[in-house]
């Protein structure tokens, strides 16, 4: 038990430093340049009428090997927020488990939950602790997004290497394919879009990153392997079954067959 | 100089116990049952901030009877040590045994060695997968610690409340007659009590990885009604 002139407060990161555990294990070490660890990936958010949809491949790289098939990159955080994390897996992954903990920690010691506003500022201090481990090509940059309670509206974020941390107005998509999802978002946004426009504008840029991005996975049928998608509102966290997302890709398909083959006849 | 006068240590511990007791006794009391879903708790508490009754993980609940400061102290040391212990090991290493015995041996310490004891009664409560495995632990203020099966009663008045409790409780009453029973048997024959005087949680096996949740007051004047 600590006395009240040593208590590290309601923050599982100070607990673990105080008992003596180091959570991001990269201090700093020589030398600067790539070491070769899984990367993603694409991800992304965007906002609908009544809240955010969440989404992202299941890819993972090792340099041109394709290291996983079936890695979750979108995750909930608590119940009202999840977090999508590109770059490197391992540090990505920790930070996810950190965060996770941290807002449940928060929650169950002081008896309510962080602010969503809170959540996003946790977490950009998670990324800047990964800093060190960032200069040494293990960088992590996530996405945050969620319901907020107070405002009773959806909002996002992202987050550079050094924990800079943006709010987002309508949507975001990151990673080695963040380029053209961002596209095919922003040609696709309307403000006040329904939950079923949205899942399929989600799936839509996560089919045209694969396309054209190697390290982005697109949906494997053959496997039953489909991106996460998941939507947050006043209802919580709920993922989208994959029976459910099958049919979009499976559309996004023929109408190309469509094309396709009309300017072959 | 004046030598200070010879104390045995029988009168050192029973002076230490009544103190301890005294003070549990002028707090609420608390009742923990088995229900068929999991385990409700109820405790009579006027306050609808400062809580008796809380989640220290995904099983494993904690109520606290006494002085507030005290039982809120080892509160946020079980979230602490079960937080911890989860992110080194694995959640599924987190079990309220081990905290229950963690309990015992800081309650004990402090009875036994410090100016003062702890005027607190801690339990320490165990979702189980099944109803069999389902675990109570009850930690007195000297460290004693007692697993105890069905149903658990702690503070002032816990022996006649325990006696009501007994002639109503059955460890598969739905929700409904459990938290009934347990809010009659905290009242006694003499007074009612409403939603606004009493806490009420439950651990229950459908609630998914947090099986913790705290009833409103809405839900708790819904079950009495």
């Amino acid at each position: 038990m600590f006395g009240p002139d040593d208590d590290p407060g309601s923050s599982f990161v100070s607990l673990l430093r105080r008992v003596g555990i180091e959570p991001f294990g990269v201090e700093s070490t020589t030398g600067v340049g790539a070491v070769n660890a899984p990367h993603g990936t694409t991800v992304l958010a965007l906002r609908f009428e009544d809240g955010v949809v969440m989404a992202g491949d299941r890819r993972a790289t090792m340099g041109h090997r394709i290291s996983n098939r079936e890695m979750e990159k979108v995750v909930p955080a608590d119940r009202f927020s999840g977090v999508a994390i590109a770059g490197t897996a391992g540090p990505a992954m920790d930070m996810i488990k950190v965060f996770q903990l941290q807002l449940e920690h928060f929650e169950k010691l002081d008896g309510r939950p962080i602010s969503l506003e809170g959540k996003a500022n946790q977490l950009s201090q998670l990324v800047r602790a990964n800093l060190p481990a960032a200069m040494q090509g293990l960088g992590v940059s996530p996405i945050f997004a969620g319901y907020d309670l107070l405002r009773r509206t959806g909002r996002l974020w992202d987050f550079d290497v050094t924990g800079g941390r943006y709010e987002e107005r309508d949507f975001v998509a990151i990673g080695s394919g963040g380029g053209p999802a961002s596209t095919v978002l922003k040609v696709g946004y309307r403000p006040g879009m329904s939950v079923e426009d949205a899942i399929t504008l989600a799936c839509r840029a996560l089919h045209e990153a694969a396309d054209v991005d190697a390290a982005t996975g697109g949906a494997d049928a053959l496997r039953g392997i489909y991106p996460v998608v998941a939507t947050i509102t006043s209802d919580g966290w709920v993922r989208r079954a994959d029976s459910d997302l099958a049919p979009r890709f499976e559309g996004f398909l023929t109408e190309q067959r469509a094309i396709l083959g009309g300017g072959a006849s | 100089m004046n030598q200070p006068f010879y104390v045995s240590p029988e009168q050192v511990m029973k002076d230490r116990a009544d103190y301890a007791r005294k003070g549990i006794a002028r707090g609420r009391a608390l009742v923990a049952v088995q229900y068929s879903d999991g385990i409700v708790l109820v405790a009579e508490n006027t306050s609808n901030t400062l809580r008796k009754i809380s989640e220290i993980y995904d099983r494993i609940g904690f109520a606290g009877v006494g002085k507030y400061n005290e039982f809120d102290q080892l509160r946020r040391f079980g979230v602490r040590n079960a937080d911890v212990k989860g992110y080194q090991y694995s959640r599924d290493d987190v079990e309220a045994r081990s905290l229950a015995n963690e309990y015992a041996q800081i309650l004990g310490q402090t009875f036994t060695h410090e100016m003062k004891p702890l005027e607190v009664e801690i339990l320490v409560a165990e979702v189980g997968f099944t109803q069999e495995s389902d675990q109570l632990f009850h930690i007195m203020y000297d460290g004693t610690l007692v697993d105890e099966q069905g149903m658990s009663v702690l503070g002032g008045d816990a022996e006649s409340i325990a006696d009501r409790l007994a002639d109503t409780w059955r460890k598969d009453d739905d929700l409904r007659s459990a938290v009934r029973g347990c809010v009659a048997a905290l009242s006694g024959p003499d007074r009612t009590l409403g939603a606004s005087d009493t806490e009420v949680a439950v651990l229950s096996r459908s609630n998914g990885r947090r099986c913790f949740r705290r009833l409103d007051d809405a839900e708790v004047v819904a079950l009495l009604a």
